[in-house]
């Protein structure tokens, strides 16, 4: 038992390495084989890690859901949105600080992603339900968030005003970003840049930390494995179900209140543009795996921008997708997932 | 006797009212716009002559449908006052276009109900697209009832000639418009930027799905190419998408003298901060129809500072009058108490235009009303000369503006040396 799962570990380790690298070679080398000019690539890798590190962070909440339910949540996108909205719209009209965006939309994004429990989930699970409709459900859920969302705030675009950004410290973004000269590579850096990926990436580990170190951790492992046999163990099935979908929706807020701080244009739909992408994360790093989440987030990221890099942008949005195809054809649980073992 | 005495009376009559009735014509101030001389008085016109008015004066739109409307009131009381139409009273029956193509669609149903000779409006052009054939589309034309004209002042958009042609067959030629689209703005925008800023390479990015940014995309490699620029990078985006830095790090990788951009109103915000503030490209960006939104330059919703050195074309600038347009804007503001914008100066230049057309035709009739409309040319507005070309489409000098700290200032040497800092 210890062994293999020290065989796991060091796999995903592997794999997690090797696309890293297959990253980074992509960035300086295939351009060469192909024979396309790639300028700047150290830019190029920039953009890949902070764009990468909240497609990450908002695919997370898809991936934590589905690993203690079994089911896949397609509002998360909505709570994702309505986490920007909270962050962006909680400045303009109620004059918050700006510090306070991130707390108060992880906040109302779990209180979201409760209700969207209580409501679209918990009374199909009741009635044994198969999860085809929870997932239905969920899809419903969702296109009553975006209504809600599209009534209160419009659909033009909204964003933190720049004057309030300037309340970050370092002037971040309106001011000159920084230009970092590191051994001769040359790229261009904004603190706001820095932060959202400090940020992702504090949030990532720390529910790494949550499910894999702590006595609730262990207590959705349990659920996730069997719920009668947590239901023997006096866990509380319904409370573990609420706590992860109260995580989930924390995540998305973050993300939210992230996306909104990093692109000046959130509307009502920009959830539908990231559910895509969050749904071929998961898939792509592994159903369910945290980790496989953060490198799914960054290899989505790498293909968007390396297909512009090598002068294809017209690919961008289709190339993700052809991965997603390879990878489903020859590794079906997803880079960093284990294979299913079918439950009884 | 009796009829020595009546016929008396008839001369008399005659020889006083002959004077007065000239006198009438010339009652108010006659104003520098209109077609005096080019035709002659109408003679045939009585009454009120009614013409529909259609803005937006609710919602979003509203910014732009509120001067719209001023500016057509204004100019019709000029009419009135200066007796431009003859015996005959110009009156605007007004409805509220509201700002989508819905409450558009009613409000041109109101009006062709009320007999007008012609339709001014709507406000923007996807009302238009929709709302327009109310007028002269393919139930109007199976109804029997006349084909109504309708003038747009703001409607930007490219091919709605064509569209409306492809649609409607003649019926199509019942759209005229004040407002150029971009295929007339480009062309002069990109020849004077290029001769002001001494320009030698662009880098474009356009978004590829969307018809209006790629036809945008064509007239820029074409007018850029008539002024001998090369074009040394192009990338493509998605409408919708909102990270670009990839795209912008190629371009500016290949060092242009300027990027050019057909893009959305919602992707150029974004599109302006990682440009600027990201990747500290400090170039000018020169820009479609979609950055002639003045929220794009807001300092608090839109891309501030950072839109500084956008160079966008576009129909009129208060920085470039002729006596006509500052007749107009000094009245504008004397009886509004606001500044005329480009919107205004477009909505009074329609209902001149209208006007005149009603003038020289000496009808009311909305057939006769379009062959003279159709017929305008080397009319001199507060636009400048305004023609209709062979193909129905407006022509006036459109004017090369630069954005520096939320304003449009007309670019010149001096203008671009104070933002670029050279």
């Amino acid at each position: 038992m210890q062994a293999s799962n020290l065989v796991l570990k060091l796999k995903s380790v592997a794999i997690t390495a090797l696309v890293m690298l297959g990253i980074a070679l992509f960035a300086y080398e295939l351009p060469d084989i192909l024979d396309k000019k790639v300028l700047s690539p150290e830019q190029h890798l920039t953009t890949v890690i902070w764009v990468g590190s909240v497609y990450s962070l908002f695919a997370l909440g898809y991936a934590l859901v589905f690993s203690i339910l079994g089911v896949l949540n397609l509002s998360h996108s909505a709570v994702f949105m309505w986490g920007g909205y909270i962050g962006v719209m909680s400045v303009i009209r109620y004059d918050v600080p700006i510090y306070y965006t991130l707390p108060l939309a992880m906040l109302g994004g779990g209180i979201i992603g409760v209700l969207v429990d209580l409501i679209a989930f918990a009374p199909l699970r009741r009635r044994n339900a198969p999860r085809i409709s929870q997932l239905i459900s969920s899809l419903g859920a969702s296109a009553v968030l975006v209504n809600l969302a599209q009534l209160e705030f419009g659909t033009s675009p909204e964003r933190f005003p720049r004057t309030t950004l300037k309340e970050l410290p370092y002037e971040a973004t309106v001011a000159r970003p920084y230009t970092i000269d590191w051994l001769g590579a040359e790229f261009r850096i904004t603190p706001l840049q820095v932060s959202i990926v400090v940020i992702a990436f504090a949030l990532m580990l720390l529910l790494q930390y949550l499910v894999a170190r702590t006595k609730t951790g262990k207590a959705m492992r349990v659920v996730a494995f069997n719920q009668k046999v947590a239901g023997l163990l006096s866990i509380s099935v319904g409370g573990i179900f609420r706590l992860t979908f109260f995580l989930a929706g924390a995540l998305a807020g973050a993300a939210g209140v992230l996306y909104a701080l990093a692109y000046p244009s959130l509307t009502p739909f920009t959830g539908d543009e990231m559910a895509l992408k969050g749904l071929t994360v998961i898939v792509l790093g592994g159903l369910g795996s945290i980790r496989g989440a953060v490198l799914g987030g960054l290899l989505v990221a790498a293909f968007e921008v390396y297909a512009t890099a090598i002068g294809y942008s017209w690919l961008k949005d289709a190339l993700p997708f052809v991965a997603l195809f390879l990878i489903l054809l020859f590794r079906p649980q997803g880079l960093l997932g284990e294979a299913t073992v079918k439950r009884a | 006797m009796r009829s020595k005495n009546l016929l008396f009376v008839f001369v008399l009559i005659a020889t006083l009212a002959l004077p007065l009735g000239a006198m009438a014509q010339d009652d108010g101030e006659r104003p520098l716009i209109g077609a005096w001389d080019t035709c002659a008085d109408p003679v045939s016109l009585s009454g009120e002559v009614k013409i529909g008015v259609a803005f937006a004066q609710s919602e979003a739109a509203a910014i732009y449908g509120v001067p719209q409307q001023q500016a057509v009131e204004l100019a019709i009381a000029e009419i009135n006052e200066s007796g431009y139409l003859g015996e005959a009273t110009l009156v605007a029956v007004t409805e509220d276009a509201g700002s989508t193509p819905e409450t558009a669609i009613s409000a041109f149903t109101n009006l062709v109900a009320e007999d007008v000779s012609a339709i001014i409006g709507p406000t923007l052009s996807n009302q238009a697209m929709a709302a327009d054939p109310v007028a002269f589309g393919t139930e109007r034309q199976e109804s029997g009832d006349p084909l109504i004209p309708v003038v747009g002042v703001s409607n930007t958009r490219t091919g709605m000639e064509t569209d409306f042609a492809a649609s409607y067959g003649d019926g199509g030629a019942y759209f005229r418009r004040i407002s150029l689209p971009e295929s007339k703005v480009i062309p002069g925008t990109v020849e004077q930027v290029v001769d002001i800023l001494g320009i030698e390479t662009v880098g474009i990015m356009y978004s590829d799905n969307d018809q209006f940014t790629a036809s945008a995309y064509e007239v820029f490699v074409s007018a850029l190419e008539e002024s001998g620029v090369e074009i040394v990078a192009t990338e493509t985006f998605a409408t919708g998408d909102v990270d670009f830095t990839a795209q912008l790090t190629n371009i500016i990788a290949a060092n242009p003298d300027a990027i050019v951009v057909s893009a959305l109103a919602a992707e150029i915000v974004p599109l302006l901060e990682q440009a600027r503030s990201q990747l500290g490209y400090t170039g000018p960006i020169i820009g479609g129809n979609g950055f002639n939104t003045p929220g794009i330059a807001s300092e608090d919703r839109g891309a501030g500072t950072d839109a500084n050195g956008v160079v966008v074309g576009g129909a009129w600038n208060v920085a470039r009058q002729n006596e006509i347009s500052t007749a107009f804007t000094a009245k504008y503001e004397e009886e509004y108490g606001t500044p005329a914008d480009q919107f205004a100066v477009q909505a009074y230049t329609g209902t001149w235009v209208v006007a005149t057309a009603i003038r020289c035709a000496d009808s009311a009739d909305p057939a006769a009303v379009l062959e003279a409309l159709a017929a305008t040319a080397d009319f001199e507005t507060p636009l400048g000369t305004f023609s209709f070309d062979e193909e129905g489409l407006p022509e006036h000098e459109p004017v090369a503006q630069i954005i520096k700290d939320g304003q449009y200032l007309l670019l010149t040497e001096e203008s671009a040396a104070e933002v670029f800092g050279e």
